[in-house]
């Protein structure tokens, strides 16, 4: 601890603190604190899904007017997929990959002190927690939570007499301009971050793939963010101040909103993808002991998803009413953007294939992380199909799809990344055995929970639906439904494990040493925890950041501010030299 | 494919079959990414003694799995582009139009009625029913007056938004009689998982006397048969 950090008062240090740690970490907890939330009300959408008779268990602990003896109603149920989705997007997975690692893991892993805007950093934290506030406490309003989905279509979102909920829909909007904000504020600070403050030696093709997901997700959200902005600000006019912007009546664009909604949500799906991929790669190189597979492919094809993930927004608004020549089109470039994908996938298989694998969990959540990665992206072929799409759309088999990618993806690259990067931010080690445990009891349930949901999907099952009963031809499927409900239960309940080895690992934990993965990139030259200020002294980087088992080397591993001893190859990867 | 429901229309087996094409090209590469990830997390676990290669790519090799997916994906978008232009693109010609008006929560049908005029004083109006012929490709206008709703007949692998402000036709040409259903595919507000209708498809003798029999009956002053 430097002289400075000791007489940091408490409130200056862990509050309102400028370290981008304690910042990177405030985001974390943020973040898992509304997973928990999340993560229940998609147990209550399950309930609701698999039993639509039953009462739900401590149901009767809810308001009457929501939960008439336990039982669901439809506009509550509306409200509560709403928030699911809503929390986890805006207020789990956006801020747990830009806002955690993104903080936590940008200066370190680029050899500066902090983050170029300190104060900015600090006020994008204090900003987005207000707004989660904002989200979460429209539950306790007098007509509820917004029921809207959480893609807010209007006109049901414009007016309130279409759902009945009136500041529940307001607030969800305002908290949605609130995070965004704060998300902007993150970015700007990330890109200026990664462009001007890198060690010496750090080139930008020297960077790990992690940091490469995240400067090019920063980017994603500046460009992206603003027009969210402008369609919820237009919403919320609509709502509030008598404008018609999407009203027909007023000679509004009913389809604009889609339009303008969804040039921001395709590419935020990619901000909740990249940073998880970026993390994979790096994990899968190190318990692999060996350089990452066509490192420039990998940054290249991060790009080339940022880049044609703008263009593809019409692939959701293939029945919309959208001129169908439109759709085609769309078709075309959503296709194309799966090449990248598949460029990522075929280079992870190239870095595990001849390594030295130790399953640690982190590489095990990475390996999941992969596996069902694979099966988003391909499901994803056949809603990219226009015909196809035309049956599948708001079926179950978008729910499939969506979370293998966020949930298969996200996740269990936030899983692998938490157990990766915990000895680093707090100095001591989780229980390596229990979260074996819970990554095995994750993935089997994971996969029994969603994968079924394909094939609900290709019985014509819809989403958003409060009781699959009600309609005839789901009736047969009741049963996989109750299946999905029980598995799914028990998916949540196993995070009890991981959630239990988080908390007493901060404090029963082995004290971690500086790089207990015998890792090359610049975090584990920093002390665990690294104090304020990050490094005794800031690093020269000699090469990239994957040089595992170099021949010449006796150690496995090479960090990046250690030159390569004479003979041995200092690398820096470039397509050119890419030879096996 | 016995998860996919019965498919009652001229169309909606080219889009099962497009399916079962994705299914395949995907199924193979499932098959084989997944193959290799847990055959090479086996081959290669660490082992005393055994060092990992040192390796940084292949050139060659990058350029294969970018171009190789890259055919498929634009051939599985050709062969797409052809079935969506015969579905959503091209509107075959039909005798008859009807207009089918989305509300909360309510499906109105409405046939031109004896005048072959629609919104006249003798169209036939039905509420969350539907009657069609077999054999005759029909044009279904779809309207909103409130919110989007989404028109989807699973039978037909039918799906269109019905967008307040807008006008939107779609085609079906039935293949079989029976009695099935309508529902709504988007979120619509809180009776959204109510908004049903019934389908009833009829050989075309059976449908020209019920639309004999309606017409009569609308022209006494009374409700559709």
């Amino acid at each position: 601890m430097s002289e400075h950090a000791h007489k940091t008062p408490f409130i200056r240090k862990y509050i309102f603190s400028t370290d981008h740690k304690v910042i990177g970490i405030q985001f974390l907890m943020m973040s898992l604190f509304f997973m928990i939330i999340g993560g229940l009300l998609a147990m209550m959408v399950r309930w609701q899904l698999g039993f639509p008779e039953k009462a739900m268990p401590l149901g009767t602990l809810f308001p009457d007017k929501l939960m008439p003896e336990g039982h669901m109603g439809p506009e509550f149920y509306n409200a509560v997929f709403t928030m699911h989705a809503s929390i986890m997007i805006f207020l789990v997975i956006i801020p747990i990959l830009a806002g955690a690692f993104g903080n936590f893991l940008v200066p370190l892993m680029i050899g500066a002190r902090d983050m170029a805007y300190p104060k900015l950093n600090m006020l994008s934290f204090w900003v987005a927690v207000p707004g989660g506030l904002l989200m979460a406490s429209s539950f306790f309003t007098d007509t509820g939570a917004a029921a809207t989905g959480w893609t807010a279509y209007p006109p049901l979102s414009a007016v309130a007499d279409y759902t009945g909920v009136t500041a529940g829909q307001s607030m969800w909007i305002g908290a949605v301009l609130i995070v965004g904000t704060a998300s902007i504020m993150g970015a700007v600070n990330y890109i200026t971050t990664i462009i001007n403050m890198r060690a010496p030696g750090m080139h930008l093709f020297r960077m790990p793939l992690t940091i490469w997901a995240l400067f090019i997700t920063a980017i994603l959200q500046l460009l992206a963010t603003p027009v969210l902005a402008s369609v919820m600000g237009m919403l919320l006019f609509d709502r509030t101040l008598g404008t018609h912007f999407f009203a027909p009546v007023g000679g509004g664009q009913v389809l604009m909103f889609q339009h303008m909604f969804w040039f921001y949500s395709h590419p935020a799906v990619y901000i909740m993808i990249l940073p998880a991929m970026g993390f994979v790669s790096d994990i899968l190189a190190t318990f692999s002991r060996k350089p990452i597979f066509g490192y420039k492919a990998m940054a290249f094809s991060i790009m080339g998803i940022a880049g044609l993930g703008f263009i593809v927004w019409g692939h959701h608004m293939f029945q919309s009413g959208m001129n169908p020549l439109l759709g085609t089109t769309f078709m075309a470039s959503t296709m194309v953007i799966a090449v990248p994908s598949a460029i990522k996938t075929f280079n992870w298989l190239g870095t595990i294939w001849r390594g030295s694998i130790r399953f640690t969990p982190a590489m095990l959540n990475a390996l999941a992380f992969v596996s069902t990665f694979i099966v988003g992206g391909l499901s994803g072929i056949f809603m990219a199909s226009t015909p196809v799409d035309m049956f599948i759309h708001d079926t179950y088999f978008i729910v499939a799809h969506i979370h293998y990618v966020l949930f298969g993806g996200s996740l269990f690259g936030v899983f692998a990344a938490i157990n990766y990067w915990y000895p680093k931010m707090f100095g001591r080690m989780m229980n390596e055995a229990v979260n074996t445990v819970h990554f095995i009891l994750t993935f089997i349930f994971f996969n029994l929970t969603f994968f079924p949901m394909h094939m609900l999907g290709m019985a014509g099952h819809m989403r958003r639906i409060a009781d699959p009963t009600a309609y005839d031809f789901l009736k047969p499927l009741q049963p996989l439904n109750e299946f999905i409900t029980i598995n799914a239960l028990i998916l949540g309940a196993v995070q009890v494990l991981f959630a239990g080895n988080f908390i007493i690992s901060l404090f029963a934990g082995k004290k971690a040493e500086r790089n207990p993965w015998h890792a090359n990139s610049l975090e584990w030259v920093a002390p665990s925890p690294p104090p304020h200020g990050n490094f005794e002294t800031i690093p020269t980087v000699y090469h990239g950041p994957y040089e595992f088992s170099v021949p010449g080397v006796v150690e496995d591993y090479l960090p990046q501010d250690r030159p390569a001893p004479g003979g041995a190859p200092s690398h820096t990867p470039s397509l050119s030299t890419a030879r096996a | 494919m016995h998860w996919l429901p019965e498919g009652v229309s001229t169309y909606s087996a080219n889009i099962d079959s497009m399916f079962t094409i994705i299914l395949w090209v995907t199924g193979i590469a499932f098959v084989l990414t997944e193959t290799l990830l847990f055959a090479f997390s086996w081959m290669y676990r660490r082992r005393e003694g055994v060092r990992a290669t040192y390796t940084h790519g292949n050139g060659r090799l990058e350029v294969i799995w970018t171009v190789v997916p890259a055919v498929l994906l634009l051939f599985l978008a050709f062969a797409s582009s052809n079935v969506w232009s015969k579905i959503k693109v091209h509107i075959p010609t039909t005798r008859e139009t009807i207009v089918v008006t989305a509300s909360q929560f309510n499906w109105e049908v409405r046939y031109a009625g004896a005048d072959g005029k629609l919104d006249s004083e003798d169209d036939l109006v039905l509420n969350n029913d539907m009657r069609l012929p077999v054999g005759e490709p029909v044009r279904i206008r779809l309207r909103s007056k409130d919110v989007i709703h989404s028109f989807f007949v699973p039978v037909f692998r039918l799906k269109q938004d019905a967008v307040p402000g807008m006008t939107i036709d779609v085609w079906v040409q039935p293949t079989k009689a029976g009695v099935y259903e309508i529902a709504c595919a988007e979120l619509c507000g809180f009776g959204h998982t109510s908004m049903r209708g019934q389908l009833t498809v009829l050989e075309p003798d059976a449908y020209d006397a019920w639309i004999k029999e309606s017409e009569t009956n609308v022209a006494a002053g009374n409700p559709p048969a």
